[in-house]
């Protein structure tokens, strides 16, 4: 299909040729502000677009960008897995868009971080300067360069047919199972990690949040995000660019949709469970009456048992428009949990006016990163064989 | 079968947790029990007897250099708000009343307590900072990439960033003056301090001596030695005369050597990698042998099915074979009976003719 | 070796342990070829 047909016939990019759609006006803001707040930050260093202080060295660029961003692109492992390891083939349709989303949310991270940290042309360090081996950003950091890598091969054989590279294609494909079981690995490590990152502090993250299980509730909850996001990012997919899918895509999208809420309803239960569990395991009940208690409960009513409730209706009735929200539901349950832990009930112990709410700047900045994640997806779907098989390579799938 | 493979998907995701669970417990239990270089130095702090000079902030300036501050440090109304350290200031000394009119305030300087396993270090990423023999903790500029997880560590907030730089912005605090240390000078704040509320020394002597004034003036302080086992001990020790936490100093840190936090999620990481691919690789070749067999079983059907439809078509065809075997040997019967049916006329009425001629012929 | 901080036994130790989790994974996947080797299919 030609570039001017897809245009043409997207619902967000009416038929005048005019560039001035409203999604190309925001995108365009967005991208403007954020490349004028780059270069503050680069060249004002991080004082002068951020809130971070002494007590808040981590902010939003950390609790969402990071933390929340490596969650939710976790549908690329768990697709993967489903389809590959565990043979579950009829939701085949749905592996490319979820590596793809993976590959752009890794992507995203990485960029995010060279604008957190201090000196960000020194990432490769701890590679190849000095190893910090007891740290266990050391292990988020290198189990995400190498996981980067592998959704970056993952991804490539729709770009090879997309560019016409068969042989090259042909023997990724054949990789296919390696890649698929080193990205479970992976993902196992450093989604788990990155609440591991949090065990060093019990004297400033909340009771309530702090728990030797960290690392087991973020791995938990990167399924829960991962399935969710899958969902959301194809109920979207098909909202805007259903023309680009095949037949086979949408006869598998519901089915997609059912398997994967079941599959979130069940997961978020246990989720549930075992988060009840550590509040008896440190019988922290009595925080509950509290102030931060009631936040927690909101965090575990309202996006925990009240997503998994819905997902389950929606699964036993096949209501596929309740799905679509509740994945959105879910989705920003996980990132209202990982702000909580990054910046909300951390420090808890400082007065309130010693809290930080991030610059608005930092917002910018943020929103900068997705606005260039959501315009690079746009232009692969468009572009390479992502929501459809390319009819060139229909059989080898 | 799909439902199963699912609800197997989710079981083996519950059992990734389980591994990592049980790798923690394993390795937490290790005993090995480490205590910290021997002769390493250190300093005591005796609140009872530190008047808010802030001759040990002058002089800590001056030694590391710092920017000059924008109030003298012979200004006392800094002691106004409680402070922490920042870029500026490894140090600072905060005042504490007991009640708004209290006379007798409660002076306590504030800077890095130089752990003996310091979390700082624990989450270094690239091993910036260090423990040294000597006692201090130092920071190695040269590594440091920014990421800023010691300060989120640090369980007595210490370290400050250099926000406002743009290219070489820097973790600082406090380094106990390890240069002047290892060049035999005292560091800046103790030498400057004048009524001797900082003591420089031997870690292990200075706790005996911190216990010995605890000994001869109980009603003076509380018994404690604040330093000696938090965090798993700090190369800092504080005498005081009320409780730690009326002075703005945490109770609630634990025993726990930083380390021992993360030591057993670190222990989990290589139970992941081991284990993993076989347990992966595992259910891999479980659901390709049950593809294949049901491909198998399919492909079977199949052939059974063509080799009975086959055999079906075989046994019409012999049939109306047969039939029409049947049929052309009862047409060629009838042909042959016609024939001879006719042939015998023919004789007959032969006969019949001669008869007749010969009865003529006899006539 | 004598350590005297556990800081420094972990950081020896688990840098062993790393370079190990490397040795494993590429092993791991030399003896699944070496054990599927003579499969038929
Ligand atoms: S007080 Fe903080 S900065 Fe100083 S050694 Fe301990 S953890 Fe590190
Ligand atoms: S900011 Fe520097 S010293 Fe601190 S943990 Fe990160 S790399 Fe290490």
């Amino acid at each position: 299909m030609s570039e001017e047909a897809v245009l043409n016939t997207n619902p967000i990019t009416p038929p005048a040729q005019s560039l001035y759609t409203p999604f190309n006006v925001v995108a365009g803001i967005i991208l403007i502000v954020g490349f004028i707040v780059t270069i503050l930050r680069f060249t004002g260093g991080l004082g002068a677009v951020t809130n971070l202080n002494d007590n808040y060295p981590w902010g939003i660029w950390i609790g969402f960008d990071l933390l929340a961003g490596v969650a939710l692109a976790a549908g690329g492992f768990v697709t993967s897995a489903a389809v590959y390891i565990f043979g579950m083939k009829r939701y085949h349709s749905a592996v490319r868009p979820a590596i793809l989303t993976g590959f752009l949310g890794y992507a995203l991270v990485v960029i995010a971080l060279h604008y957190d940290v201090g000196r960000p042309w020194r990432l490769p360090y701890p590679f190849i300067a000095q190893q910090g081996t007891t740290s266990i950003l050391f292990e988020v950091a290198a189990c995400v360069a190498l996981y980067l890598t592998v959704l970056f091969i993952e991804f490539s054989p729709a770009a090879m047919e997309w560019l016409g590279l068969r042989r090259a294609r042909n023997i990724v494909i054949k990789l296919t199972m390696v890649l698929t079981i080193f990205g479970v690995i992976l993902s196992t490590l450093h989604q788990s990690s990155l609440g591991a990152m949090f065990l060093i502090a019990p004297s400033k993250l909340h009771p309530l949040w702090y728990s030797s299980h960290l690392p087991v509730y973020f791995f938990i909850s990167s399924i829960i995000a991962g399935l969710s996001m899958v969902i959301f990012e194809s109920s979207l997919s098909h909202r805007y660019f259903a023309h680009k899918m095949d037949q086979t895509h949408l006869d598998e999208k519901e089915g997609v949709a059912f398997g994967f809420a079941k599959a979130a309803a069940l997961v978020l239960f246990g989720y549930f469970a075992i988060k009840v569990v550590g509040i008896a395991m440190d019988n922290n009940w009595h925080y509950l009456t509290t102030g931060y208690g009631a936040w927690f409960l909101v965090e575990m009513l309202g996006f925990v048992a009240l997503p998994c409730f819905l997902y389950a209706v929606g699964a036993r009735e096949k209501n596929l428009n309740l799905i679509k929200w509740t994945s959105a539901l879910a989705v920003l349950g996980i990132v209202l949990n990982r702000l909580n832990i990054c910046v909300i009930a951390f420090n808890y112990h400082l007065p309130s006016d010693e809290k930080y709410v991030p610059h608005w700047m930092e917002i910018a900045i943020s929103l900068f990163v997705v606005t260039l994640g959501v315009v690079a997806f746009r232009f692969i779907v468009t572009r390479m064989p992502i929501l459809y098989a390319h009819p060139d390579y229909q059989e080898e799938h | 079968m799909m439902s199963v493979s699912r609800r197997k998907f989710l079981g083996w995701l519950g059992a990734a947790g389980a591994g990592v669970i049980s790798g923690g417990a394993a390795n937490a239990a290790s005993n090995k029990h480490f205590k910290g270089y021997p002769d390493s130095l250190g300093v005591l702090h005796d609140t009872t007897l530190c008047v808010g000079c802030r001759s040990c902030e002058a002089a800590c300036n001056k030694v590391n250099a710092l920017p000059a501050p924008q109030q003298d440090f012979t200004d006392t109304t800094v002691l106004e708000r409680k402070r922490r350290t920042d870029s500026a200031a490894f140090t600072v000394v905060n005042r504490f009343k007991q009640s708004e009119s209290d006379k007798q305030p409660v002076f306590v300087k504030k800077q890095c307590n130089h752990c003996l396993e310091p979390a700082c270090a624990s989450v270094c990423f690239v091993g910036a900072f260090k423990k040294s023999p000597q006692g201090a903790v130092i920071y190695d500029e040269s590594v440091c990439v920014g990421c800023r997880y010691c300060m989120i560590a640090c369980p007595f907030e210490i370290p400050a960033y250099e926000y406002d730089k743009a290219l070489t912005p820097r973790v600082v605090k406090c380094t106990m003056c390890h240069p002047r240390v290892l060049e035999g000078k005292l560091p800046g704040c103790v030498e400057a301090c004048p009524k001797e509320a900082l003591l420089f020394g031997d870690r292990d002597k200075l706790i005996k001596a911190a216990r010995k004034r605890i000994e001869r003036f109980p009603e003076r302080y509380v018994d404690h030695i604040y330093g000696e086992h938090e965090m798993g001990g700090t190369s800092w020790l504080y005498l005081s005369g009320s409780s730690f936490e009326q002075i703005g100093m945490r109770e609630d840190l634990g025993v726990t050597p930083a380390p021992k936090f993360t030591e057993g999620i670190l222990g989990a990481v290589p139970v992941v990698a081991g284990l993993w691919p076989v347990l992966l690789t595992g259910i891999y070749a479980v659901s390709k042998r049950k593809d294949k067999v049901a491909q198998e079983e399919q492909s079977q059907a199949v052939s059974e099915a063509v080799t009975q439809a086959e055999s079906q078509a075989d046994a019409k065809l012999k049939k109306a074979l047969a039939l029409a075997k049947k049929e052309k040997e009862m047409a060629v019967k009838k042909e042959v009976k016609k024939a001879l049916d006719k042939a015998t006329l023919a004789k007959k009425e032969a006969k019949k003719k001669a008869q007749e001629e010969a009865t003529d012929a006899e006539k | 070796m004598e350590f005297y901080t556990l800081q420094e036994f972990l950081t020896y130790t688990k840098g062993i342990a790393y370079l190990l989790i490397v040795a494993i994974l590429v092993s791991v996947t030399g003896f699944w070829l070496f054990l599927t080797d003579r499969d038929e299919d």
